[in-house]
């Protein structure tokens, strides 16, 4: 049982591990996702702030219309590279409900920089009355929600096909190729040259899939690029301290040998 | 044995009214430990130090925590994104949920391959037996506080187990529970249990040190300390290389905690729980796959449950099923192969845990499930009988000073510094 079986029992174990949560995670979906490259994926990944704006952009043109961001303010958007001033101004563009004031009343109001993103609909009942029964998720985890999340979701936005000959789509729902069992109720959301960039960038289907994703994956963890750069350091250092402490070691033991 | 000298005034007043320096010197300073002790050994003070680190991390998580069907996900999420270093304390929790999994599963064949379990120390193997039931009991509803969909469906699949115990089964069911189905109260009581029973595991361990204590370490010879040249004291060899391991084992956590926190978690439990929607295949942590492979190989469901806990159960009786006197399976050339051929079986029946129950994985998993419990109640008191060991070495320091002037050296008392 030396170190060589220990490394043969862990590569085994990581293997079986590794393939048994894998398949665990698998289940019920139907097709490979195809993997993207993104600026976030690795050790040291950050995200790519042209690209988290323009998919805050998608996200407020176009999902917004039906899907809440329950866990975001208005404040996390600095994280985004606005400034205080355009966080202001962006949070001003929505009305809030607060109260209730001295006479008991609720009123609405401009939103401030701690307020929350406000949901599409009051509840669920509504959401689904207005979608046809469908129940539009809320986005803020959609990409640790999901298996392979952040490909899933380009993926799904970008997977809506005619249906195969011989598939009858249920009455409301649309084909598409990485949903689970293929037909979702929420119709084809992005179009081409569906929203107008502010940075010139072309707004193809695809582009918008990747700038949302992107999006959706920071709205998911937004400290991801905090962890990273601490861990970064923390096994840097104890990298070194284990040397240190190797070394100590053999000293201590060397009378012993 | 004269107790030791302390130089400072204060110690010497305390010590002398309440000895508790000389204690620590005793078990922590000189306590005598086999010199040949190899890696293996290093995961049992690791187990403790994975203990320490959930319990810190788990009491800053439950400042934050609402252990609220309403507010339980919303608070995590609070923990995650708002609270400072939150996601740290949570990642490092939940992570080392597995990894203190993995510390005391490799424990535990360390003390199989080497018949740890056997005299003087079988009570000291049944409290790590207790300790890893409690282990298993905390980690189930720790899991659940997210209210996440895996902690709700989790939930209801293993308390529904107990429904299959006749007569009271439904009984106990509700009980867990606090109603008729898994709802606030079970959440509530699950929060309650989970911050409870890590203290529980706390005191088993003292015990579990204490009876280690007793007789000190086994070692990888599996031969008892035969005299002074046998062993050194614990400090600094031993919490050197506690400590060097330690490092490693620091390494290989935060990397899992930094770059890949959700990697042994399920992307389901990122959905906040919902009663009316049932996840396609409902598994649990990966810890208790091969429990769970063992439970769905069993056609009968009270069957199954039975198999599921005597798995564990078979562990309690382990020293008085193997009768082999020679307790390391270096000098036991067949044990040693039945060894390895356990823990594969282990590795699969927690790769088929994770497998939808059906076609080939449902036969595998009998398969699975019949070696387990045929190694332990066939084949180990069988090799007990048919087995010729291996001679044994003379003493430990027999084979550590080579084979010319192992004799003589022995019978000297060898001076450690």
């Amino acid at each position: 049982m030396g170190a060589r079986a220990f490394f043969w029992v862990t590569m085994v174990a990581a293997v079986a591990f590794s393939d048994g949560i894998s398949s665990a995670k698998a289940a019920g979906k139907a097709v490979d996702i195809p993997s993207q490259e993104w600026s976030f994926q690795g050790i040291f990944g950050t995200f790519d702030r042209g690209e988290l704006q323009r998919g805050f952009q998608v996200y407020k043109e176009v999902c917004s219309g039906c899907h809440s961001l329950n866990y975001i303010a208005f404040r996390n958007l600095v994280d985004l590279g606005f400034n205080e001033i355009e966080i202001k101004a962006i949070a001003a563009e929505y009305e809030v409900e607060d109260g209730p004031n001295d006479d008991g009343e609720m009123y609405s109001r401009a939103a401030l920089p701690s307020d929350r993103f406000p949901a599409p609909f009051p509840n669920a009942n509504a959401a689904r009355a207005s979608n046809g029964g469908a129940l539009p998720p809320d986005l803020s985890l959609m990409a640790e929600a999901r298996s392979d999340g952040s490909n899933y979701l380009f993926a799904l936005m970008t997977g809506y096909r005619d249906p195969p000959a011989g598939i009858v789509l249920a009455e409301g729902m649309n084909y598409n190729v990485y949903f689970s069992g293929h037909q979702i109720a929420m119709a084809m959301p992005l179009a081409e040259d569906g929203v107008d960039y502010a940075d010139g960038t072309k707004a193809t289907v695809a582009q918008q899939a990747r700038d949302v994703t992107a999006f959706l994956t920071w709205a998911s963890e937004p400290n991801m690029e905090q962890r990273k750069r601490i861990g970064v350091m923390t096994v840097l250092f104890l990298l070194i301290m284990t040397v240190l402490l190797y070394v100590s070691k053999r000293r201590v033991w060397a009378a012993v040998h | 044995m004269s107790g030791p000298n302390f130089p400072n005034p204060i110690v010497r007043w305390i010590d002398h009214r309440l000895p508790i320096f000389t204690l620590m010197h005793h078990e922590m300073h000189e306590y005598p430990t086999p010199k040949n002790l190899n890696y293996w050994w290093n995961f049992g003070s690791l187990a403790g130090i994975v203990l320490v680190i959930m319990l810190v991390t788990g009491i800053v998580l439950s400042m934050h925590y609402t252990a609220h069907v309403d507010y339980a996900f919303q608070s995590v999420e609070r923990i995650m994104r708002d609270v400072n270093y939150g996601w740290m304390i949570r990642y490092i929790h939940a992570n080392g949920a597995s990894f203190f999994f993995i510390v005391v599963y490799i424990h535990i064949f360390r003390g199989l391959y080497f018949g740890s379990y056997k005299a003087p120390r079988e009570l000291l193997w049944i409290l790590g037996v207790v300790i890893l039931l409690l282990m298993m009991a905390t980690a189930f509803m720790g899991y659940v506080l997210p209210w996440g969909q895996m902690s709700f469906w989790g939930a209801t699949v293993i308390t529904n187990l107990f429904s299959a115990i006749p007569g009271i089964g439904d009984w106990i069911v509700t009980l867990l529970w606090g109603g008729f189905s898994v709802d606030n109260p079970t959440l509530n009581r699950f929060y309650s249990l989970h911050y409870l029973l890590p203290f529980a595991i706390v005191g088993v361990v003292v015990l579990h040190i204490w009876a280690l204590h007793r007789f000190g370490s086994n070692n990888p010879l599996g031969i008892d300390v035969r005299g002074k040249q046998d062993s050194i004291p614990f400090h600094p060899y031993y919490t050197i290389k506690d400590m060097f391991g330690l490092g490693v084992f620091l390494i290989i956590f935060s990397a899992v905690v930094f770059f890949m926190p959700n990697a042994m978690g399920h992307p389901d439990n990122y959905i906040p729980a919902n009663p009316m929607v049932t996840p396609a295949n409902i598994v649990p942590e990966w810890y208790f796959l091969p429990f769970y492979a063992i439970l769905r190989a069993i056609p009968d469901k009270l069957l199954g449950v039975i198999a599921m806990f005597a798995a564990i159960g078979v562990l309690f009786i382990l020293p008085w099923l193997d009768r082999s006197p020679v307790r390391s399976g270096t000098f036991r050339p067949i044990f040693k192969v039945f060894f390895w051929m356990l823990l594969a079986d282990c590795v699969l029946l927690t790769y088929l845990g994770a497998k939808p129950p059906e076609g080939v994985y449902v036969i595998l998993a009998r398969i699975g499930t019949f070696y387990y419990f045929f190694h332990f109640l066939i084949l180990l008191p069988a090799l007990s009988i048919f087995e010729t060991p291996k001679p044994l070495p003379r003493s430990i320091s027999q084979p550590v000073l080579g084979s010319g002037a192992a004799a003589a050296a022995a019978a000297m008392p060898k001076e450690n510094s």
